[in-house]
């Protein structure tokens, strides 16, 4: 038992209580299950507050920990190993924050099969928590893959007329770039002898140096392990998921796919490429730097071109991607700081976006920009709230998005990893369209004469649900974008920890 | 702190109150506004920029208490990682509060001004309910331009650098749904988008700027930089090159500077007080603060001042020429509102930084009376148009009132009590009426004539405004232009001329204006029906007709009357005060009298006829014709730069990255290959047996969840699904229950 009242064993594996109470409910009570998976979300997230009042931010370290060994088998060691850092904490406090918040999206939306998809939903919530807290590769590895699972059918079983397509090409493509991770993670505990990740820390620099593991093998894993992170990030030119997914998915799935799902792959970046490859890392860092800003580019392009509005944040999530990756192989403290914040604020801010071009949806129907038109004039809450959302994606100082987007340029800016200022000032341009297929998307939807769908339909304002499903988010884009301070003390002691294994010429 | 203590020692503790009090009346406003009338609204937002006003007449007497010594007062904290350290913090020095007294001065006035503006305004677009919304924008504003003002730091500068322009963003576009006109239309919404993305060009410019200063100086705190530039002890290096020049770019894109100034003109779409408060007085006025601000960076780069200084005089001059061939009253000034941002630049680029603060405070006067009075030129037509209409309605109404084609219910934000009847009987003529909308444009000055009889008051402020402007002595105008002038005879031969053309062309263009507008006959039934406005609205412009005559006290160039020299001296240190050059006051004023005579001449003598064209036309031929059209730049924006990045975008998005990359690599080569491998490879040979045995009882063990997915139909997916998931149940078993 004592093992169940671990914190983070606690936090990571809470929903599995809602689960269990919900599968043994009848499929009709549909509000019931809605408030039982609610309040376990909610708890989940008083859990995640109760962490993060034990997490000590000035410590470096790996902490809160629950670590058992589980299979030892012809001398590999692998753990059941939980704990937490400034790294990943702000991560965790994220997924627990935006899982309710998503359940309450689905509150009308979702009326088929409630039960199944509430179950689909928490499960989500464990693998999502457990692949942030998971400090050995094999069981980071289980978590990784298992959010697959969930995902795949939320998109598939509740979502849009392409659902199946779109499931499966989510499901192929992200476990095609898994695989070559796991063989690089066998390697490495066969080379170890461990797949807990401070022990494997300690053992590598010896095998680097003596040239058990030699330069070239380094840059072979790193880039396997990149591969997997890259795909979910997703990266320029591995993209091609993405819009499939998210246009399909139902909102709540595009909310979690965007606010979480992706995060996984930079983390994944942050806590195993950098750390486990210092070397691979800084000699990758330009080759990484270079797609980031093609990605920022490109995916700010691309998104002005889109018909359907979800379409366009989706393709947006790639630029601002992009912008978390230059951030990440800056590293430096300004960059990679940046990054981790931008994570987190992209969450908030795409996270809002979907949700509240999902409340639209709910009532129209319809994703295409060119039906709507002067929406603020009918729905003027709703049409604030989406301007302010969008500004904070657009990052517009005093709003989060741009604490994060200039942390990041900045740091980028004079990055010795990345080795030119190009980068960044060719980046810079990306917060120039960034207004430009933002403005098209608000005032497309929200400005101009009446469009075609605002005429036929009574269309209703906000109603206190969906107001109180949408103000948290926009209290942390105001939080975030006017006193940061706090998230930058959370991150600072990991950050420079994480930096200072590193040799950048 | 005790009353007697903040007297003696300074009031700068009250520095947040800039930002906090707009805030707090937008707060009041935004909460409770609905239930509040349309004066209870506007009161407390005037109220709000008042308390903002006294806050700066507070913090300027406590910075001249103290010698002028620049005070700092600390908010809060606000980024720090790495070498990055930044809060917000206040400066408060006379540059600051010089520019806060400006800011709130004119600020409040305006806020006045449009609760009677506003009144007219929202009924003749037909939405009332939106009258509140305009002075939460407002209210914000002034706290964007607080902090752009009074920040220690170049970031925080960039905070309210762009807030101004979202604030700029939703004003121009406060009636989105409709062009000028007020017919339905996305005119006005593109208008606010074209403002902020061009700002955000100079952003651009702004950021690459902030980030040369950070890995150069290791700081984006003000004097940090300025130490670090002083260190370097280089004349023209490159660094602080880079510096300025990027700074350049974002002040041309703030300051609507050649190529950056294309904004400017279509902001207009808002409503007039806005043109005056944000367009014309205070936010485009930022970039001259930046570069004042920056004068010790500028001080090592004598090459970009260079730039800066023919940037502002070109723009002077060019915007000039388009202003002479528009025909609507605001363009005119929009123009105008250019040109003089170019003197203004110029001038800081010059190092004349007393001259061009001095000018940019009696602009802000005298500009600001004129784009009001011609916002009362403007309603004063409307009411004409009404009245007319009404005559010729009379049998329908006894209410005035005018309807866009989308007229929308107006009850969407609340007074449904206003929005008065729709009944079927008004339907019937609201066709007839929507037409005349259409066709008549109370801004252009050909439905304009003898307006000076029928607005007497407007027309003497208007009157004030353009003799400030013109620059005749001894209106605010002529002193701070001189000084302008001058500064540029002694140094800088090229933008002499150029600005003293541009000096020429600007009385030329004001007179037109005025024969065109006040004097000879009216040439449409709405001018001739035009009514006076308001107190509500007069009185501050009798405010701001004061400050136009008397403004240019701030600053005379006699001994002993350089106050604002010796003001901002204090920050931005001692200032040669050039004494008065009779030989340039004197040209720039005949030049200006010549031109006035000349618009005379041509606009004044003989009274332009009802569709007669501009007698300007035939004379002066393809120059008139490039000025009427603003020498084509839109056009040439849109096929360099608009139409170029639309195609691209498209056809990235649809055949690179649709058609190409996700059709024909992901779904044919890919996926195809895939299909095919396992059809070929798997299918036919692989020992079928064991595989779908396996799979089978895979799928009868676990048919209870299956039954939730039969809709899946992929048969691999599945059981990799199943496994995994019954993987983590038997391991979690496992380790429960060990």
């Amino acid at each position: 038992m004592e093992f169940l009242l671990q914190p983070l064993t606690l936090l990571t594996f809470f929903p599995l209580i809602g689960v269990l109470v919900i599968l043994f409910m009848n499929s009709e009570s549909k509000a019931a299950i809605r408030w039982v998976a609610l309040v376990t979300s909610l708890i989940t997230f008083a859990i995640s507050l109760w962490v993060f009042a034990q997490f000590n931010s000035s410590n470096p370290d790996l902490q809160i920990e629950a670590k058992y060994p589980w299979i030892q088998v012809a001398g590999w060691n692998i753990y059941y190993y939980l704990a937490v850092d400034g790294l990943s904490i702000l991560l965790v406090l994220l997924t627990a924050f935006l899982t309710p918040i998503s359940i309450l999206s689905t509150w009308t939306a979702i009326e088929d099969r409630v039960k199944d998809f509430m179950i689909f939903f928490l499960l989500l919530e464990v693998g999502m928590t457990g692949v942030f807290l998971a400090q050995d590769l094999f069981l980071f590895y289980i978590f990784w893959e298992f959010t697959l699972v969930p995902m795949y059918f939320l998109i598939g079983l509740w979502g849009g007329p392409r659902r199946v397509y779109a499931a499966i090409k989510f499901f192929l493509y992200t476990m095609a770039g898994s695989i070559l991770m796991l063989v690089a993670i066998l390697y490495l505990g066969v080379k170890t002898l461990t797949f807990n990740i401070p022990d494997m820390l300690a053992v590598l620099p010896g095998l680097y140096s003596s040239g058990e593991i030699t330069s070239a093998t380094q840059m072979l894993l790193f880039i396997a392990f990149a591969a997997a992170f890259a795909i979910k990030v997703p990266m320029w030119p591995l993209h091609s998921w993405l819009p499939d997914a998210h246009v399909e998915a139902p909102t709540a799935g595009s909310i979690i796919l965007a606010g979480v799902l992706l995060k996984m792959g930079t983390y994944g970046f942050l806590r195993f490429n950098i750390q486990l490859f210092p070397e691979a890392t800084v000699q990758a860092a330009p080759w990484i730097a270079l797609l980031a800003t093609i990605g920022i580019i490109y995916g700010a392009a691309v998104s002005y071109a889109q018909a359907d509005v979800k379409k366009l944040v989706a393709y947006s999530s790639v630029s601002h991607l992009g912008f978390v990756m230059l951030g990440l192989f800056a590293l430096n403290p300004e960059g990679v700081a940046g990054a981790i914040l931008q994570m987190v604020n992209h969450g908030i801010s795409t996270g809002a976006l979907f949700l509240l071009i999902g409340m639209i949806y709910e009532q129209t129907h319809t994703r295409e920009l060119k039906v709507y038109g002067g929406l603020w004039k009918i729905m003027p809450i709703f049409g604030t709230v989406m301007l302010i959302s969008s500004l904070s994606s657009m990052g517009l100082p005093g709003l989060n998005g741009f604490v994060g987007e200039f942390t990041i340029l900045l740091g980028a800016f004079g990055s010795k990893a990345i080795g030119s200022a190009w980068y960044a000032g060719i980046s810079a341009i990306g917060v120039i369209m960034a207004a430009v297929y933002i403005l098209y998307m608000f005032q497309k939807m929200f400005l101009g004469p009446l469009g075609e769908i605002t005429h036929h339909h009574e269309l209703k304002d906000l109603n206190w649900r969906e107001i109180i499903t949408v103000a948290p988010l926009l209290v942390f884009m105001f939080w975030i974008g006017l006193y940061p301070a706090p998230f930058f003390n959370i991150l600072a002691p990991a950050v420079d920890k994480l930096l200072s294994v590193l040799v950048i010429p | 702190m005790h009353l007697s203590e903040a007297i003696n020692s300074g009031f700068f503790f009250l520095a947040p109150w800039l930002v906090f009090a707009p805030i707090v009346g937008l707060l009041i406003n935004l909460i409770f506004g609905r239930q509040f009338s349309e004066k209870t609204v506007g009161t407390v937002a005037s109220l709000a920029s008042g308390a903002a006003f006294v806050v700066s007449v507070l913090l300027a007497y406590s910075v001249s208490i103290n010698h002028g010594e620049m005070m700092r007062w600390r908010l809060a904290e606000w980024i720090h990682i790495g070498q990055l350290s930044l809060d917000w913090t206040f400066r408060i020095d006379s540059l600051s509060t010089t520019m806060m007294l400006v800011i709130s001065g004119v600020g409040t006035l305006i806020h006045i001004y449009a609760i009677g503006y506003m009144h007219e305004d929202v009924r003749f677009k037909n939405d009332v309910g939106r009258f509140r919304r305009f002075f939460i924008f407002l209210n914000l504003f002034i706290a964007s331009m607080m902090i752009l003002v009074s920040g220690d730091s170049y970031l925080m500068l960039f905070v309210g650098w762009e807030g101004v322009g979202l604030c700029s963003f939703l004003l121009i576009g406060f009636w989105y749904e409709m062009d000028i006109l007020g017919r339905s239309s996305w005119a006005n919404s593109d208008a606010a988008k074209k403002a902020f993305i061009v700002n955000r060009v100079g952003d651009f410019g702004f950021l690459i700027a902030a980030f040369l200063m950070f890995w150069n100086f290791h700081s984006l705190q003000f004097d940090e930089v300025f130490e670090g530039v002083r260190a370097l002890s280089a004349i023209n290096s490159p660094v602080t090159i880079a510096i300025t020049l990027f700074l350049l770019v974002g002040v041309a894109g703030k300051s609507a500077q050649i190529p950056l100034y294309i904004w400017l003109p279509d902001a207009m779409a808002g409503p007039t007080p806005v043109s005056a408060l944000i367009h014309a007085a205070t936010m485009v006025t930022a970039g001259v603060y930046l570069v004042i601000r920056s004068a010790p960076i500028y001080a090592t780069a004598p090459d970009a001042q260079h730039v800066v200084a023919m940037t502002g005089a070109v723009t002077a001059l060019f915007a000039a020429t388009i202003a002479v061939g528009q025909y609507d009253i605001k363009k005119v000034l929009a123009y105008s509102t250019i040109s003089q941002l170019g003197f203004m630049v110029a001038a800081v680029g010059m190092g004349a930084y007393v001259a061009g603060m001095f000018h940019l405070i009696t602009h802000a006067f005298f500009k600001a009376l004129l784009f009001l009075s011609a916002g009362s030129v403007i309603l004063g037509l409307e009411r004409g148009h009404h009245h007319a209409e009404h005559a010729a309605h009379a049998h329908h109404d006894e209410k005035p009132k005018k309807k866009a084609k989308n007229n929308i219910p107006s009850k969407v934000e609340g007074h449904e009590e206003v929005s008065h009847g729709h009944d079927d009987h008004e339907a019937e003529h609201g066709e007839a009426r929507v037409e005349s909308v259409e066709t008549f444009d109370p801004g252009d000055m050909r439905n304009m004539g003898g307006l000076r009889k029928t607005m007497p008051v407007t027309f003497w402020l208007y009157m004030i405004g353009t003799v400030a402007l013109a620059g005749i002595f001894p209106f605010a105008g002529f002193w701070s232009k001189d000084e302008i002038l001058l500064d540029a005879s002694l140094h800088f031969t090229t933008i002499y001329w150029l600005l003293t053309a541009a000096a020429f062309l600007t009385a030329f263009y004001m007179g037109r204006q005025i024969w065109m507008v006040f004097f000879g006959e009216p040439r449409h039934e709405a001018a001739a029906h035009a009514e006076e406005s308001p107190k509500v609205m007069t009185l501050p412009l009798v405010v701001l007709a004061v400050l136009s005559v008397a403004g240019g006290a701030l600053n005379l160039p006699f001994e002993g009357f350089h106050n604002l020299g010796h003001w901002l001296g204090y920050t931005i240190g001692e200032v040669e005060s050039l004494p008065l050059d009779l030989k340039v006051a004197g040209i720039s004023t005949a030049l200006a009298l010549l031109a006035i005579l000349i618009s005379w001449f041509i606009y004044g003598r003989n009274p332009l006829k009802v569709n007669q064209p501009d007698p300007l036309k035939k004379p002066l031929g393809p120059i008139f014709k490039g000025m009427e059209s603003k020498w084509m730049v839109d056009e040439i924006y849109q096929a360099l730069i608009i139409t170029p990045f639309t195609k691209i975008s498209y056809f990235l998005a649809d055949v690179i990255d649709w058609r190409f990359w996700h059709d024909f690599v992901h779904d044919k080569v890919i996926a195809g290959t895939y299909n095919w491998v396992s059809e070929i490879g798997l299918n036919r040979y692989a020992d079928q047996k064991v595989i779908d045995a396996f799979a089978n009882w895979l799928a009868d063990a676990t048919q209870w969840v299956s039954a939730a997915m039969r809709k899946v139909q992929n048969g691999f997916v599945r059981s990799y699904a199943l496994s995994v998931m019954l993987g983590v149940v038997l391991i979690l078993g496992y380790l429960i229950f060990k």
